[in-house]
């Protein structure tokens, strides 16, 4: 009688909430054959998703897990960030020790000494079309895959005031940067050229011009919707969206954001983004928001639901992802992977009623 | 893209330069080099690297038809699927030439990678594959748009592709290892692609490989084999007597072997030098490769071989590599051919063998049934010989060593290199280890040797040769001046980054900047012999002095080391003298630290990067 009624309240709060993702979530740990439940980062592809953990990378396909560890070739143990080249399928690594490709069984490896990567330390890797962008401690590097050239952007000849570059994402005309405590950088490839966006009110703890610039200059990730045109920015003091024009900031007390300290955005689309942080994943659809999470107090599966007028909808679900404190997540169809703090989530979309 | 548009420009009109001259009297050698046949085997198509062209035969007359001018040093050439369309591999220019094989024309000029040196078309006649031997890839080239969507990554040195019969797959082979470690055993890889999907699903390891060049699978697909060379660098070359400084073998994989294994050709007395390419029978019961240093055609019987791998247990497969007695067992015939046999290919009932003799311009036509030359066709080359045609003959021969083991060609690959460090001298194991040199160009490069010891070449190719290579008979006084003249002659290849407009890029000026510099980032001077042009000067970048600039090691007899010439060093890796930096980057980074090889500490990671990008231009 008591699941009965229990049962009861959450179909009506379903119906009274909008409707937004829903997922049944799979949790993998160390357990589960993952490497280490510290997992930085997830990629997709197709039917392989790839982790980055603090122990090493791994590959889920076919229901099971390899591991990779520096004695088979990777740069370092620790692994930051995983991009996957759409056209190769191979799998660029950026570790704590260096850049790392993967391709087809073999791990060819970049550092400082050996190449002309700009640091080891790589938090950041994408791939568009034949050049490979890296974010390092010591600025952007990019290589052409094609003529082995390494371009380095640095303080000497970009914008950038801090170079802990920390995420990348290119697009084919313009690529972005985030520079923990430099804003966001944006390079225009055709005409090699550079803006550099940043917190105009120029407070490191405070917002006193919300929505007329750059939310916080301490950024963490960037994910760039070219076909819309929008950047979506993640910082450790709230998140940001740019059109070109107009900026639009995201703040705990103003939207569904769960907290304003962010380690990730990627983006769906440009009115789209789902957004990883230390209190739970949210995502929000343009309007409304949702967060899935551990309870913060109970530890119990929890969805949130923030409509457009504010209103909280507080749902108890039967699973949620890992942990509440999230790195970063990619898609899988209409499924999607979380990488937390204490392991890995595969969000398994359920069906629309 | 433009850069490389006006790259295959330039390298096509000074092809197109040299074919005018050569109409104009001073007719080149064709150096036939790899050939296909029309599936109804009326037609012979052969490339000629050294004329640039696709010579075209009728078989039954063993005429030639046509000669097809394509680009600069053709390499590699592949029907298409319906067989109307001949792709030829350009290697210097770095395209590939689409000719109609009905018409004979050319129907256009296709852009791909550096040193395209082998083509094939995917099944559905689609997709056309480019291996890029100094690019290290495989171009995947759109035939419908001629444009090129994406590279795969491949081994060092792809060189060669061959496809599955059911059109599944391609595997590509390379004729230099991969990086590795220092002192390492030698890795290479047949990278396998998946035709359907574009993309390499797999990398089959090659232990202790280095070159490897052609492939062939059989008709069932069951069976691939690959000739290869099994370096012992890592030991002392004092063990020539041995048999243990270059083991010419075969990789065989596919369902009919299971795990790969690899099997010797040499016997314990006599070797057959330098694998090159391969063909198997339609029937699958015999298998043929040309040791093209050793003027031969070796002859497998593949049901023995086969057989006595059935019987093997893991460990005798895994000795097989290095035991000389195991090719009585499978090893049918020996066919004496031309000079330097190079591509081959079969009729389409395995009657016939036709062989690439790529220093005779000539092509074998071997009765396989008799096992036999049975005509020899002319492919209408020059009828006398230089001294550096003889030259370029005793360069590939292996018939001057203990045994017939080796020539100069087994480490100076196709006259470069092989990417390998060596322990050639008689002096202990483990002293003077020295990294193979490029060979391009270096007439004015003298003294020879790390260590400078011999003054010319003749010195070099000499006397020390016999003694410390060759354990053998050497060359006649007459035999080294013609060796000499063809070292002299081997032309320095084009340099893929310097732009055709001579104008350097943004970096490339600043790096040269830095490699001119005269004082540090902080205004304080740079000793004379510190600064890089004062050693690495003149055309070749050398002043030829001994110089030690403390790269010497505790194995090294002397710190003093032969300043190397700096043309085209973007493609000899690994550098130094004992080949332990592996990237340009390391020259620096990691074997400078008190800045005697040139001052390199005060450089930013960017500036180093300048200063790399102008030395790939020299």
């Amino acid at each position: 009688m008591r699941y009965a009624l229990a049962l009861l309240l959450v179909s009506t709060l379903w119906a009274a909430a909008p409707p937004m993702p829903r997922f049944r979530w799979q949790n993998f740990t160390t357990a589960d054959g993952l490497p280490d439940n510290k997992v930085f980062s997830v990629a997709v592809d197709g039917e392989r998703v790839w982790a980055g953990t603090d122990n090493g990378l791994a590959l889920y396909e076919g229901g099971k897990w390899k591991v990779f560890r520096p004695q088979d070739g990777l740069a370092h143990r620790a692994v930051l960030y995983v991009a996957v080249d759409r056209k190769t399928h191979d799998v660029w690594i950026a570790t704590m020790g260096g850049l790392s490709r993967y391709s087809a069984g073999r791990f060819d490896t970049y550092t400082q000494l050996n190449s002309g990567l700009s640091n080891d330390v790589v938090y950041g890797v994408a791939v568009q079309d034949d050049e490979v962008w890296t974010a390092t401690a010591a600025g952007a590097s990019r290589l052409n895959t094609r003529t082995g050239q390494w371009t380095l952007y640095n303080e000497r000849n970009t914008p950038m005031y801090e170079i802990w570059t920390y995420a990348v994402s290119p697009g084919k005309e313009k690529v972005y940067f985030a520079v923990w405590g430099g804003g966001v950088l944006e390079y225009d490839v055709k005409n090699d050229r550079w803006k550099d966006y940043n917190d105009p009110d120029g407070e490191t703890e405070i917002v006193l011009f919300k929505d007329q610039g750059l939310i916080h200059e301490i950024t963490t990730s960037v994910s760039y919707v070219e076909k819309d045109k929008i950047v979506w920015v993640a910082t450790y003091f709230g998140a940001s969206r740019y059109d070109g024009r107009n900026w639009r900031n995201f703040l705990d007390q103003d939207s569904g954001l769960p907290s304003n300290f962010l380690n990730q955005v990627k983006a769906v689309d440009g009115n789209r983004a789902w957004f990883s942080t230390d209190k739970g994943l949210a995502y929000f659809d343009g309007r409304n928001w949702s967060v899935y999470r551990p309870s913060l107090e109970t530890g119990r599966p929890e969805m949130l639901i923030r409509d457009q007028a504010g209103r909280v909808t507080r749902l108890d679900v039967p699973s949620a992802p890992a942990h509440h404190y999230v790195y970063g997540v990619d898609f899988q169809g209409d499924d999607i992977w979380v990488a937390t703090a204490k392991g890995l989530s595969h969000g398994v979309a359920a069906k629309a009623e | 893209m433009r850069r490389a548009l006006t790259f295959a420009a330039v390298t096509a009109a000074v092809a197109a330069f040299a074919w005018l001259l050569a109409g104009a009297g001073a007719q080149r050698y064709l150096s036939p080099i790899e050939l296909v046949l029309s599936p109804d085997d009326a037609h012979l198509y052969v490339v000629c690297e050294g004329s640039d062209e696709l010579a075209v035969v009728d078989v039954k007359s063993g005429k030639v038809l046509r000669r097809v001018p394509v680009g600069h040093t053709p390499k590699g050439l592949a029907l298409s699927p319906d067989a109307k369309f001949v792709y030829v591999a350009n290697s210097w220019s770095d395209t590939v030439t689409e000719i109609d094989a009905q018409t004979l024309s050319v129907v256009r000029t296709l852009d791909a990678g550096f040193e395209p040196t082998s083509v094939l078309a995917d099944r559905a006649g689609k997709t056309l594959y480019a291996a890029n031997r100094i690019g290290g890839n495989i171009s995947v080239i759109d035939l419908a748009s001629g444009v090129e969507p994406k590279r795969l990554a491949a081994g060092r040195g792809a060189s060669y592709l061959v496809g599955s019969p059911d059109g599944r797959f391609i595997y590509g082979t390379h004729i230099y290892p991969n990086p590795g470690p220092h002192r390492t055993p030698p890795q290479s890889e047949i990278t396998v692609i998946d035709a359907g999907r574009q993309v390499v699903t797999d990398r089959w390891r090659m232990h202790n490989v280095a070159g490897v060049f052609h492939a062939a699978i059989s008709a069932d697909g069951r069976l691939g084999i690959a000739s290869q060379l099994r370096p012992k660098n890592l030991i002392p070359l004092a063990h020539v007597a041995h048999g243990f400084v270059i083991g010419n073998s075969l990789t065989l994989f596919g369902e009919d072997v299971g795990e790969s294994v690899q099997v010797p050709i040499d016997e314990v007395e006599r070797y057959f030098s330098l694998p090159f390419g391969v063909a198997i029978a339609p029937d699958k019961r015999a298998a043929y490769v040309s040791t093209s240093g050793s003027d031969s055609i070796t002859v497998l019987d593949l049901d023995k071989l086969l057989g006595m791998l059935r019987r093997a247990g893991a460990r005798e497969r895994a000795r097989l590599a290095n035991d000389l007695s195991a090719s009585v067992n499978f090893v049918a015939a020996r066919i004496p051919v031309g000079s330097n046999p190079k591509g081959i290919a079969l009729s389409s009932d395995g009657a016939r063998l036709f062989v690439a003799n790529r220093l005779d311009d000539t092509v074998s036509v071997i009765d396989t049934g008799a096992r036999k030359v049975a005509r020899t066709i002319s492919l209408g080359g020059p009828a006398g010989l230089t001294p550096e045609r003889r030259g370029e003959r005793l360069f590939h021969s292996a018939r001057f060593s203990f045994q017939g083991q080796f020539g100069c060609a087994s480490c100076h690959l196709e006259g470069t290199l092989d990417g390998l460090a060596w322990d050639l001298e008689p002096d202990g194991f483990g002293i003077d280890i020295v990294d193979n040199r490029l060979i391009e160009d270096v007439a004015n490069t003298g003294p020879f040797k790390w260590n400078g010891a011999n003054p010319d070449l003749e010195t070099e190719c000499g006397p020390r040769t016999e003694k410390y290579f060759f354990r053998s008979q050497s060359y006649s006084p007459e035999q080294l001046a013609d060796l000499v003249s063809f070292l002299k002659s081997i032309p320095r290849r084009p340099n893929r980054f310097r732009r055709a407009d001579g104008e350097p890029t943004a970096a490339q000026e600043r790096g040269k900047a830095f490699y001119e510099r005269t004082r540090r980032t902080d205004g304080t001077p740079i000793p004379e012999a510190s600064q890089c042009p004062v050693c690495h000067s003149g055309p070749d970048y050398t002043n030829r002095q001994l110089t030690d600039v403390g790269t010497g090691k505790p194995t090294d007899r002397s710190p003093l080391f032969d300043v190397p010439q700096l043309t085209n060093i973007f493609l000899s890796a690994p550098y130094l003298h004992d080949g332990s930096a592996q990237s340009l980057e390391e020259i620096w980074t990691v074997f400078n630290p008190a800045d005697r090889h040139g001052v390199s500490n005060d450089l930013t990671k960017d500036e180093l990067n300048d200063l790399i990008e102008y030395l790939k231009t020299l």
